[in-house]
């Protein structure tokens, strides 16, 4: 190739390269310009107020309602339930993995989180199913599992992955200094752990519970499959509840395009949207705060 | 002088209720490792020993029969691996540019913070949203329809900011140095970039790309509305027509299917393979990543 080719093949990727580049906030900025487009189509028949405090969601009903707090009180319900098993069990997984484990035993248990991690969704809710909802129409005594409790519960096991793995770095990234400084001073094991390095990796341990928090709300098929849906306000974990996902997932199928229930749904994913986009700049706010004053 | 010092006896018990308390207090921490590893146990055995009987050669080579309460899985499989092809084939390409672009070119200006932040946020958007996205782009204003292209698609946007991570964290592990050898020796900064750059960073690439995609084969909600389709008679394989895939199959039979016990053992032959396809593909990364670190020791 002479000289000239080859400085035109260069000038030619490096503008390749560059739109690519701009590419990924194009997609960023076409998904946001349809989830707003769509929800602006949306309130052009429905009052906004009306949508966030309605406590009915019947949008095939005669006279429709779409009223969407069933369902946000339903996915932070889901979601919160989620957090009570994962938050203690993943914290304390990644603490007995950073500090307690010895190398053989922690190799062995990384990669088994990871295998948990690989499993998909819809086999996670497929257990839920049929293993899980028999097993808690037994316990409780109802005719089916199918309910907020079985959707806690697997969402827990989806995000325990995420918050053992990130909370483990963070805790696992607290420099040894401040642990040789406790133990100098007389300090056992268990209070160094809780009074230095818990508290110092606070901010990486708060991150890794968001990036929980925000799968959770995200994930769609498991909650879909296992919890029922019933558009009701719940009352409590064995209520049927149809989180804000699962609406999606289930109505979007059936709708006919470009009605008033077809927006409904593109505004249920807004809210959803920045629901997650919340959970995330608050993990990444923290992580941001740790890396700053733990530079390693 | 009546010190703070403690009693010999007190000292003693001091030290023992500090010694039960740390028993427990470890001891709840080994607990919570057990229970997190018996979620885990719990769930690979009860896919392999109810899905193993199941497995079959003719299940997995037989397309399904009689309402899919008998046969095989072989359209959905199929389906999975056409699926995921058109995924790799739009996402790998320009998730590698962009992350060239990021690590080789792209200086730090709010443009590039703005691209690096968006793409932090890509990676947080549920899946779902993707799928409502990819409805609106390519089933309905690109018009084409709900089919394998608009679904795999859909599926390679989902891929994008995990291919793009993953390539630029093994570009940056590329000493400098490597780079400036390059360019001393009169290579254009392209060709640096395709001959030195990339060839080194390979299976760190590689290894980003194969679990990305593992990922993606098992997604479901995005391709609920973009094209996979409930039962398809023979075996499907046009880009542009409605497909069958394992995870939409699973979740089809466990939800959908109007005789549920009758399909139970095919759901749970399906959610083998599906595992199976998703461990081996892990697996695929694990080994790449190995053989590389053995081979630059």
């Amino acid at each position: 190739m002479n000289y000239k080719s080859r400085i035109t093949l260069d000038i030619v990727f490096k503008v390749v390269f560059k739109a690519t580049g701009y590419l990924v906030l194009a997609l960023l900025g076409g998904i946001f310009a349809m989830l707003i487009y769509n929800s602006i189509s949306f309130f052009l028949d429905v009052k906004p107020w009306d949508f966030f405090t309605g406590m009915e969601w019947a949008p095939t009903a005669k006279s429709p309602k779409y009223g969407m707090l069933p369902l946000i009180v339903s996915t932070t319900l889901v979601t919160f339930g989620a957090m009570l098993i994962a938050i203690p069990l993943g914290v304390g997984t990644a603490s007995y993995i950073a500090i307690y484990a010895k190398p053989r035993v922690k190799n062995i248990l990384k990669p088994t989180i990871e295998m948990l991690a690989a499993i998909p969704s819809v086999v996670i809710g497929f257990l839920g199913i049929v293993f899980l909802s028999p097993g808690i129409a037994d316990l409780a005594d109802l005719p089916n599992g199918l309910n907020a409790l079985n959707g806690a519960i697997l969402l827990a096991i989806m995000a325990l992955p995420t918050i053992i793995t990130v909370a483990e770095d963070a805790i696992h990234a607290v420099p040894n200094a401040y642990k040789e400084a406790s133990y100098g001073v007389g300090a056992n094991r268990w209070q160094t752990l809780r009074k230095v390095i818990i508290p110092a990796a606070a901010p990486g341990v708060i991150t890794a519970i968001m990036l929980g928090v925000g799968r959770a709300i995200g994930e769609t098929m498991t909650v879909l499959m296992v919890t029922g849906n019933a558009a009701l306000m719940p009352t409590g974990m064995f209520d049927s509840v149809k989180t804000m996902t699962a609406t999606i997932a289930i109505e979007m199928g059936e709708v006919p395009y470009e009605t008033t229930h077809y927006y409904a749904l593109y505004a249920i994913a807004t809210v959803l949207f920045f629901m997650t986009l919340f959970a995330n700049i608050v993990g990444e706010f923290f992580i941001n705060r740790f890396r700053k004053y733990h530079a390693v | 002088m009546e010190s703070f010092l403690l009693t010999d006896s007190e000292n003693i018990m001091q030290f023992k209720t500090n010694k039960l308390s740390s028993v427990i207090e470890w001891g709840s921490l080994l607990l919570s490792t057990a229970i997190v590893c018996f979620f885990i146990a719990v769930i690979i055995w009860e896919i392999f020993s109810k899905g193993f009987s199941v497995l079959s050669w003719e299940f997995t080579t037989m397309v399904p029969k009689e309402g899919m309460t008998s046969g095989g899985i072989l359209t959905p499989i199929i389906g999975t691996v056409l699926l995921t092809l058109i995924t790799s084939a739009f996402a790998v390409p320009f998730g590698i540019c962009c992350a060239i672009y990021l690590n080789e070119y792209a200086e730090n200006t709010w443009v590039t913070r703005t691209i690096r932040a968006a793409i932090r946020n890509l990676s947080g958007v549920p899946s779902i949203i993707y799928g409502l996205f990819g409805l609106a782009l390519f089933v309905q204003a690109l018009n084409f329809g709900t089919s394998l292209v608009a679904a795999g698609l859909t599926l390679g946007l989902l891929s994008l900011p995990y291919i793009i991570t993953t390539t630029e964290e093994a570009l940056k592990r590329i000493p400098n140095s490597t780079r400036e050898a390059a360019l001393a020796v009169g290579a254009t900064k392209f060709e640096t970039i395709k001959d030195v750059v990339i060839p080194s960073a390979m299976s760190g690439i590689l290894t980003g790309v194969v679990l990305t995609l593992s990922r993606a084969a098992g997604e479901t909600a995005p391709i609920l509305f973009t094209g996979a389709a409930f039962y398809i008679n023979g075996s499907s394989g046009y880009v542009n027509q409605e497909f069958m895939a394992l995870p939409y199959h699973l979740y089809m039979l466990s939800t959908q299917h109007q005789s549920i016990d009758q399909v139970k053992p095919i759901a749970y032959g399906t959610a083998l393979v599906l595992v199976i396809v998703v461990f081996l593909l892990n697996l695929t990364a694990f080994y790449i990543r190995y053989k590389y670190r053995k081979d630059e020791n």
